[in-house]
């Protein structure tokens, strides 16, 4: 067994070398791990609409989309999260110019939007469940209630994770490591946002079609 | 004013992955998405189309149309961002996501329609 191991080989210097300094590194390993991240949150999302299709009509007796959905309050819940998705924007062209007061504000401006979103979300979940049309009622609402919550869960956390980095931010300013955390944040909310795209088409907008 | 960009990206080796996010870009998809949302809402909440399945058709693209817009101006994917690996991953996300979804959508389908109570022979069952 241990005959094996450590054998230098004629002509070689004994000290292990690994060339790494002319290997081509990738320059932004963590944004592309974190891009493979999303990507496979994005299968999870893939899975939960499936659900949705196969499920989305089986009604067993109880409400409709319908009868439940309250498109007005949909459409201002959209336009939170794309206008919060515009001020993330706004706080990564500060950081670029190291504006960190205005970065700073944009932030919180962002994470008071998504904060709005949610509360209208969990406000909508509330009156379903009061009313009867909670997530055991019918397949239709289970799958509803967890393709949706999913997304307002993602949302939750992207806003403890926003309320962190502001935190770091103010501690230790614009440093590299801060900006990195900022961009990886920043694939996060978008994606969100274009999960939520599906969520309102395929979801409520279908959903109330006869 | 481009080429100064170029010669400044290449001076400072690619320090910030988002270092051609502008103004100009962001407002740009945020209109395009703006639009793309009020249009799917209005048709749907005013019923212009008589026909479901037409308004449906029209949502499900408007939607696409929208992602793709969210992709390019807020999430800067180009196929040259990472080196291609980023658009490489997209693209086989992509295939699993529309195999997932039309193959569930398929095969469900035609197990409601064969299994029908129409079709079973209720003295049959156990």
């Amino acid at each position: 067994m241990s005959d094996i191991q450590a054998i230098p080989l004629p002509g070689q210097p004994s000290t292990l070398s690994f060339h790494l300094s002319e290997e081509h590194h990738p320059q932004h390993g963590t944004l592309l791990g974190f891009w493979l991240y999303l990507m496979s949150d994005c299968l999870v999302f893939a899975c939960l609409f499936a659900v949705y299709a196969v499920l989305g009509r089986n009604y067993a007796g109880g409400p409709t989309g319908a009868q439940i959905f309250e498109l007005p309050v949909v459409a201002l819940n959209t336009a939170f999260l794309l206008l919060s998705s515009i001020t993330y924007g706004f706080a990564m062209l500060e950081m670029q110019r190291n504006g960190k007061r205005a970065m700073l504000a944009w932030l919180a401006i962002t994470g008071l939007l998504g904060a709005c979103f949610l509360f209208l979300e969990l406000r909508e979940f509330g009156h379903l469940i009061a009313i009867g049309a909670g997530p055991q009622r019918s397949a239709f609402l289970s799958s509803f209630f967890t393709l949706v919550g999913t997304h307002g869960l993602h949302v939750t956390f992207g806003i403890v994770w926003l309320v962190t980095l502001m935190v770091q931010v103010g501690k230790k300013g614009l440093i590299a490591e801060n900006k990195r955390r900022l961009m990886c944040l920043s694939m996060f909310w978008h994606f969100l946002d274009v999960v939520w795209i599906g969520v309102f088409s395929f979801v409520y907008l279908m959903g109330v079609l006869p | 004013m481009s080429a100064h960009t170029e010669h400044h990206d290449d001076g400072h080796g690619h320090d910030d992955g988002a270092s051609h996010s502008t103004l100009k870009g962001y407002m740009t998809g945020f209109v395009l998405a703006a639009i793309l949302t009020a249009i799917p809402f209005w048709l749907v909440m005013t019923g212009q189309f008589e026909k479901s399945s037409t308004t449906a058709a029209v949502v499900l693209g408007l939607a696409a149309v929208q992602m793709i817009v969210h992709m390019i101006y807020f999430l800067h994917m180009d196929a040259k961002s990472q080196g291609g690996w980023n658009m490489l991953a997209l693209i086989f996300t992509l295939v699993m996501v529309v195999i997932t979804l039309s193959g569930s959508i398929w095969v469900m389908y035609h197990l409601d329609h064969n299994m029908m109570p129409s079709m079973m022979d209720v003295k049959s069952l156990p």
